[in-house]
């Protein structure tokens, strides 16, 4: 006998359920988690060295570095202050939640007020893991072209902040502000957006404000 | 890449619908993935054949639904595709909001039963 049974169930759920339990130890400690994504080069890890720098003394930062190869930025993110930990996912091209999930055991997640996690340079897969992170972070960059909205809609569509960086290099090549940002709002209406550059700096008080602002609140906030 | 994993996922998601049903053999899947996901049918195939084997989902039949990335134009009220340019195709206008395109999920199985013995007499 043959039966049709009906699921309707995300295909990641069993991620899914883990980044619920992630979630749940982060908001047990009042630890606020951003997960970090960019292509390759856009300047993630610089952007954290930026970030952990410019908030010691206000913020103690933990930092997972996932990346397919090497420790190089969990140096770097530690050289810069934080407490780090390098998941490396042996070729994988996205974090998962239960390597987060490690990783997290390995901090001592009382002693931190933020947690960062820099995603595997890539535009596409790491879109569809949740981590248990809070906030959604996408750092462009503008030396990746004005189309990445029109081509990787389903990362430009699943964040909540976008960061726009190098906007130093802007008189340098042909970047259409506009039309990069028109193909933002159709995906991801309202979504707060920063322009930076980590290199000069500038744009960079905006994006720290934010952060030392979503921490406030999100200590404040009832859970 | 990231295919394998999700057809890890998928597999794990059917076997475990299944068991829980008590049935003993998948034979079909049907998929909902929306335009806006980035995934592979092909590549989700590929993989299906080699890790279900051996399993009670060995040989099933993979369906995809694709359901297009709608949007509505807040110009003219059209709904309509989104294009490539992400203008709409009736007025031109690129005030436009996606409204679907996002699904990807396991819709429903089909599964057979082991027959069921006939009661001894005593």
């Amino acid at each position: 006998m043959n039966r049709r049974i009906t699921v309707v169930e995300n295909i990641l759920s069993a991620n899914d359920q883990l980044a619920q339990e992630n979630r749940a130890r982060l908001d047990a400690v009042r630890l606020l988690g951003l997960n970090i994504m960019a292509s390759p080069g856009a300047g993630k890890t610089s952007l954290i060295e930026q970030t952990v720098r410019r908030l010691a003394g206000q913020l103690r930062i933990g930092v997972i570095e996932g990346d397919i190869a090497t420790s190089l930025d969990a140096e770097r993110a530690q050289a810069a202050g934080a407490a780090s930990v390098q998941i490396n996912t042996g070729g994988n091209c996205h974090l998962e939640a239960q390597m987060v999930r490690d990783a997290l055991n390995q901090l001592s997640l009382d002693d931190l007020d933020l947690l960062i996690v820099e995603n595997v340079g890539n535009l596409i897969c790491p879109s569809g893991w949740q981590l248990g992170t809070h906030i959604s972070v996408l750092l462009a960059s503008v030396t990746e072209g004005d189309d990445k909205p029109y081509k990787y809609p389903t990362m430009y569509r699943g964040v909540d902040v976008l960061l726009i960086n190098k906007v130093d290099l802007l008189p340098y090549i042909q970047f259409d502000m506009d039309y990069f940002r028109r193909g933002v709002e159709i995906l991801n209406p309202g979504v707060t957006t920063f322009v930076l550059s980590c290199r000069t700096g500038e744009g960079l008080e905006a994006w720290l404000d934010w952060v030392l602002q979503s921490v406030q609140q999100f200590r404040q906030a009832d859970r | 890449m990231h295919e394998l994993s999700i057809t890890e996922n998928l597999l794990e998601l059917a076997l475990k619908h299944a068991r829980s049903a008590g049935a003993n053999r998948i034979t079909d899947l049907h998929l909902v993935i929306g335009q806006l996901s980035s995934f592979v049918d092909d590549s989700i195939q590929f993989y299906w054949d080699a890790i279900s084997q051996g399993t009670i989902a060995e040989g099933a039949r993979l369906h995809f639904r694709r359901t297009r990335a709608e949007c509505l134009c807040h110009s003219c009220g059209q709904r309509a595709e989104l294009t490539p340019d992400f203008t709409c195709p009736y007025c031109g206008s690129p005030a436009l909001q996606v409204l679907t395109g996002d699904e990807f999920y396991l819709e429903s199985i089909e599964v057979d039963f082991p027959p069921i013995p006939e009661s001894e007499e005593t």
